[in-house]
């Protein structure tokens, strides 16, 4: 790296979940001295990201969100692929019964970057679900990975590239030495963030010795769409109702029978499969459901990543590279 | 012409739901776009999640949709039964402050057809208790004329099942309905799909309409409502101008007397 630290500001990073750590790593390959605050002793069900689905699905994931979603997100494929050697470039399928057929063609409609596929082919993608749809989506480039490697993952990286983490007590960020701090608390940092709200989000894992997945399938329906994806070892994440409201309480009957119908309709063998965790996480969002960062003295806020977080915390990293590039002079 | 409504008035013929956009923000730009008076609110999951324990948990939401100004309409979608929905009914009253109520007594949780005996006597009920009852209904006359007796001032059948997008799937009936009920303030409540379904609507002389997933789920919300607002509005005119008849046969526009002789 030419960049001396010597000239740079310094920057502290509160937050370690997704949105921290990508924004950490960035600040970090961009040249800076990054010492990351993290109130958790290690990772886990405190964070948001832990309970994600991990996709890194720009098309997809335009449905029922901005056009923006997508725009920001495909920068996350190649950002993940340089970043995490856990990637696991699968493509994506969607899928639906063959009476929520309006379903797939409103969605084939309304995202690019997608074939549509016949039975034969659904069935050489994913073995298991031969003979059970004629129809579906595929998105060639899309990929997932799993949020719980993942994060230790980039954790590791992130210290053997000359980074801090300090964990295990909540700081705050006028007690902070770095020049500039980047607060990226989620849902944490509301009482500084007016415009923030929660979003609760409920998922279930199950285990399956006789069914298994290669890549994210997502189950549409009118009500209650679906999706599933693979782990390691026969686990199966099963995602994620989104429902107005901040509370933490555990996973409600109705929630879950929604959940579990559909894993159920996707194959009846999945009824069989052992239900391993079932969680609840209060996502961060601003009215428009977009990331935003926003910039306080030398505090600057990067928060809102919503369903989004895996998706678009490279782009949202980036602003704040861009942003802290803008002030160098003037912090150091 | 203003719309009136138990002793309100509206200028908007065009009610919307606020559930599944994809941000309060967009929800917030449809309701401006389209010029919205009324949007009705579940206070079930869907929306704020002030049943159960978790009180205030979806404060954050209904303060944005407080924002936006609009005369708020609160619904007991999802409920089952009498008590579940008069149970909703006060907690709506409570929380948000108004003794305006969208009646749903569901009977059947996937087809989400009124149980129309449950539908009577919880309006009764809640008439009683000084609500004004906006109640979900089928375009079944007998029915109508027992809500119209338990209290009711205005009757909201559907046009087709709830998000089913179908449009005015029983033409006919509608029309009697429309006919039968010929001073009473009809709003037609669940199953539109396309602006042109609510023009049909409102050119039949019905006086609102009242829908959600045609908005929410559309490509561009924003500009969907737009186009509904437009449609209603021109459906109310086309009313009101009292339109031509069919007639079997050409009739010429021109006149056919008088003509300039150029011989």
């Amino acid at each position: 790296m030419s960049r001396q630290h010597e000239i740079l500001p310094s920057i502290g990073i509160i937050g370690g979940g997704v949105a921290g750590l990508v924004t950490a790593i960035s600040l970090q390959d961009a040249g800076y001295d990054v010492h990351l605050y993290e109130k958790t002793e290690g990772l886990g069900k405190e964070t948001c990201s832990w309970f994600a689905g991990g996709m890194i699905a720009p098309w997809c994931e335009r449905d029922g969100a901005d056009d923006l979603v997508r725009d920001r997100g495909v920068e996350s494929l190649s950002w993940w692929a340089h970043h995490y050697d856990g990637v696991q470039q699968q493509g994506s399928l969607v899928l639906s019964a063959a009476r929520d057929r309006s379903e797939i063609l409103r969605f084939s409609r309304r995202t690019q970057q997608h074939e549509t596929i016949d039975e034969a082919r659904i069935a050489a993608l994913e073995p298991a679900l031969a003979g059970r749809f004629r129809e579906g989506l595929f998105y060639p480039k899309e990929s997932h990975l799993d949020p719980r490697f993942a994060l230790p993952a980039l954790e590791q990286h992130f210290l053997k590239a000359g980074g801090a983490v300090k964990r295990g007590y909540e700081v705050v960020a006028d007690e902070l030495k770095e020049d500039i701090i980047v607060d990226c608390r989620g849902f944490a940092a509301r009482d500084d963030l007016p415009r923030l709200r929660g979003v609760r989000g409920e998922m279930i894992r199950i285990h399956s010795a006789e069914v298994n997945f290669t890549r994210p399938v997502r189950l549409l329906h009118p009500r209650q769409p679906v999706y599933i994806v693979p782990r390691a070892h026969g686990v199966l994440m099963v995602g994620a109702t989104s429902i107005e409201s901040d509370s933490h309480a555990p996973v409600t009957v109705r929630s879950a029978y929604d959940l579990l119908e559909a894993v159920q309709r996707l194959h009846p063998a999945l009824g069989e499969a052992n239900i391993i965790e079932v969680s609840a996480g209060v996502r961060p969002a601003y009215p428009d459901n977009l990331p935003d960062i926003e910039q306080k003295g030398r505090v600057i806020y990067a928060n809102g990543l919503y369903r989004h977080g895996f998706l678009l915390s490279p782009w949202c990293a980036r602003k704040v590279v861009e942003l802290i590039g803008k002030q160098e002079g003037k912090a150091a | 012409m203003p719309l009136g409504l138990y002793g309100s008035e509206v200028s908007s013929r065009f009610l919307l739901g606020t559930a599944r956009y994809p941000s309060p923000a967009m929800l917030e730009e449809a309701i401006r776009e389209a010029g919205v008076d009324i949007v009705t609110v579940s206070l079930r999951r869907e929306s704020l999640g002030i049943d159960g324990t978790q009180k205030g948990s979806g404060q954050a939401f209904w303060s944005l949709i407080r924002e936006t100004g609009a005369r708020i309409l609160p619904n007991t979608a999802g409920c089952h039964s009498v008590r579940e929905a008069v149970t909703t009914a006060h907690m709506a009253r409570e929380v948000m402050g108004t003794n305006w109520i969208k009646l749903e007594v569901i009977a059947d949780d996937m087809a989400l057809n009124p149980d129309v005996f449950g539908l009577v006597e919880a309006a009764r009920i809640l008439t009683e208790e000084g609500f004004s009852v906006f109640p979900y209904t089928t375009a079944d006359l007998g029915v109508g004329e027992r809500l119209l007796q338990a209290g009711c001032q205005v009757l909201m059948p559907w046009a087709a099942p709830i998000g089913s997008g179908q449009g005015l799937s029983d033409i006919n009936a509608l029309k009697a309905y429309r006919q039968h009920f010929a001073t009473t303030t009809l709003i037609i409540d669940a199953g539109i799909g396309r602006p042109s379904q609510a023009a049909d609507a409102m050119e039949m002389g019905y006086d609102a309409v009242l829908l959600n997933s045609a908005v929410a789920r559309a490509g561009d919300p924003v500009l969907m409502a737009r186009a509904f607002a437009l449609a209603i509005e021109a459906g109310r005119a086309a009313y009101k101008a009292d339109p031509i008849e069919p007639y079997l046969g050409a009739m010429p526009s021109s006149p056919l007397t008088g003509m300039a002789s150029l011989s």
